[in-house]
């Protein structure tokens, strides 16, 4: 649901004198105020971050002792350069509540996230691919109002709401999956996926609708090209012209689209990893609330972040690789 | 995989249809047959959130009992006969009373965060199409910078360093949500610039600000307006969300969100406590992205999303 495409930046980049060196000078920038905001969340602290982790119990001195010791007594541009230059030799600091490394947790962690986003994002392009260009070559028909229907729905039920019927109706009342919990791939694959099918089912049934409709719309596009009428007028079977000749010109926008929501989920499974209690990253971002464990919260944050600008850049660049009209 | 020929209209008119389309492949000439459902979809979608705002309104006028006192036994089914008609939740409170109190949170929340993000947005958007040299870079960046933080995980981070609540929220997810309707309203307005009424208003002297708040602002409002109402849906599945996970709106405020949290925990025993916080998440959202819909085509004139 981001306003601007991949594509509309890369044709305003256009515009401008040196493509390529605004392009990273931005990409720059962003990178330097992402982190810089991260390291300045502490700002937003009523007293000094001593203070508000420790608590009320805690004596002048002691709040005094743990901000020199976590280094909150330096000025906010210090403590910044000093992140900084630690974080770029993979250095993210050391957890309030458990003392272990940040980047250490985060490794940790981070394979259960990527699990679910790559599966989720895989299952709602199988489910929104087909279904959109069969949808689209017969718009406005009864397959393509059900499924317009049913995006619309699902558009609209937020995805703590779809997990917990999900959980309801596959785990609770039916038993045929586990309610919550999560096995690694190392105890088999077919046990990570006993554990992993509801998770993955509820993220990507709130994301296919968005790929449905633009991908659909896309498809009603291109098949009104000419080269579409040529190879119907050729006789070619209908299928095969939807698959070889409509699929690929249509797809440019749903490519970005599923790229930008890749970055978006590894945030966004926060409720679905909560709701199942899976050991991911966006568990980990909720147990370090309640005890104020600002290097790791900043640790996920930067992390999350900086993943999704890149992946972002990477996309515009990408794009003046696929489509030729966007580098002129 | 032929349908049956659609029965096609006589044509009366003397100019034979442009092309002769391929029925099997496109259908798309036939005129959208949707029109029905969909005006009745979107006057059920305005009536809902009528409704809405008349029961926000009324809450307090209302005889129903107290957000935080028990009525009856605990999770007393809805509509079971004894007890309050949409029975109780887990720990005995009125499930209705709780349903539409926070009908409050959520709009307060959706329509005040939306109000803030509309407003900065649009007068940052103006500036940034309006203005030369490094400004609209800075504005682009800052906007850039904002959107690279995913809101339920920034919402997260602010929550440990905020003290929670109504207006935590509002402030914050107003500022998240300033960059949408800075690109929007930019990408709108600079579409305008080049129009001859633009020229025409600079030739009759008409100043900057003149020009941006005059001419340039009622003429690019329009699909940031349709946007606007799609942005209240999201933020309350946002507001949702976060209450959802225990960082939003503090118990013990019947947020949708953390209702269905505590329904989810009972999900063996009572699992019809989801069902009313569910549906009264899932209407609002759909109503307003509907009516949101709605606007967007009537107004920009686009049908796709």
């Amino acid at each position: 649901m981001t306003i601007s495409t991949a594509r509309e930046r890369a044709r305003s980049a256009r515009a401008r004198s040196h493509p390529i060196l605004t392009r990273t000078a931005h990409l720059l920038a962003v990178l330097i105020l992402v982190t810089f905001a991260a390291t300045a969340l502490t700002e937003l602290m009523p007293g000094s971050p001593g203070a508000a982790i420790l608590g009320q119990g805690a004596t002048s001195e002691q709040i005094a002792a743990f901000d020199r010791e976590h280094g909150y007594d330096q000025p906010l541009f210090t403590r910044y350069l000093d992140w900084l230059g630690a974080a770029l030799t993979g250095d993210l600091g050391t957890s309030i509540q458990s003392n272990q490394a940040v980047t250490e947790v985060l490794l940790q962690r981070l394979p259960v996230t990527l699990e679910l986003t790559v599966l989720a994002l895989l299952l709602s392009l199988l489910i929104a691919v087909p279904a959109a260009v069969y949808g689209a070559s017969r718009a406005d028909g009864w397959f393509d109002r059900t499924m317009s229907s049913a995006a619309s729905v699902f558009l609209s039920i937020p995805v703590f709401v779809v997990g917990v019927v999900l959980v309801y109706v596959l785990a609770v009342a039916t038993r045929w999956f586990p309610v919550a919990g999560w096995a690694p791939l190392t105890d088999g694959l077919a046990e990570n996926m006993r554990y992993a099918f509801v998770p993955v089912l509820a993220l990507a049934l709130g994301e296919f609708p968005a790929f449905y409709r633009l991908l659909r719309g896309d498809v009603i596009t291109t098949l009104d090209e000419d080269f579409v009428r040529t190879a119907t007028v050729r006789g070619l079977p209908r299928w095969y012209i939807l698959r070889r000749h409509v699929l690929r010109p249509s797809s440019f926008s749903l490519i970005t689209v599923a790229a930008v929501t890749f970055g978006r989920l590894l945030a966004g499974s926060i409720v679905v990893e909560s709701l199942f209690a899976l050991p991911g990253l966006g568990s980990l971002a909720l147990q370090s609330i309640p005890s104020k464990d600002i290097p790791m919260i900043q640790g996920i944050v930067v992390l999350v972040a900086v993943t999704y600008v890149l992946i972002n850049a990477a996309v515009d660049i990408a794009y003046t690789f696929l489509d030729p009209r966007t580098r002129r | 995989m032929n349908t049956t020929p659609t029965p096609v209209a006589p044509t009366t008119s003397a100019v034979p249809a442009q092309r002769p389309t391929t029925r099997s492949i496109r259908s798309v000439d036939r005129r959208r047959p949707r029109r029905t459902g969909r005006r009745i979809a979107i006057v059920l979608s305005i009536a809902w959130i009528v409704a809405l705002l008349l029961l926000a309104a009324a809450a307090d006028l209302l005889p129903l009992p107290g957000i935080d006192e028990p009525v009856g036994a605990p999770s007393l089914p809805p509509f079971s006969g004894d007890g309050p008609l949409l029975g109780t939740d887990a720990i005995g409170r009125d499930v209705a009373s709780r349903l539409i109190h926070g009908i409050r949170i959520s709009l307060v929340v959706g329509v005040g965060a939306t109000a803030i993000a509309l407003i900065l947005g649009v007068i940052l958007g103006l500036i940034a199409a309006s203005s030369r040299g490094p400004i609209p870079a800075v504005i682009n960046v800052l906007t850039d910078t904002v959107l690279s933080f995913p809101p339920l995980l920034l919402l997260m981070a602010l929550a440990t360093v905020l003290t929670p609540g109504v207006p935590t929220l509002v402030l914050s997810l107003g500022f998240l949500f300033v960059p949408p309707f800075v690109r929007l309203t930019r990408s709108a307005a600079i579409g305008q610039l080049g129009r001859d009424y633009i020229t025409a208003a600079r030739t009759l002297g008409a100043g900057r600000a003149r020009i941006v708040f005059r001419e340039l602002l009622p003429n690019s409002i329009q699909p940031v307006i349709s946007y606007a109402v799609v942005v209240i849906a999201i933020i309350i599945v946002i507001e949702g969300s976060l209450s959802f996970l225990g960082v939003g709106v503090p118990a013990p405020a019947p947020s949708w969100g953390s209702m269905i949290a505590s329904g989810k925990d009972n999900l063996a025993r009572a699992p019809y406590l989801i069902i009313a916080p569910s549906l009264m998440i899932f209407l609002s959202v759909l109503s307003f992205n509907t009516v949101g819909d709605h606007l967007r085509r009537r107004l920009t004139g686009k049908d796709d999303a």
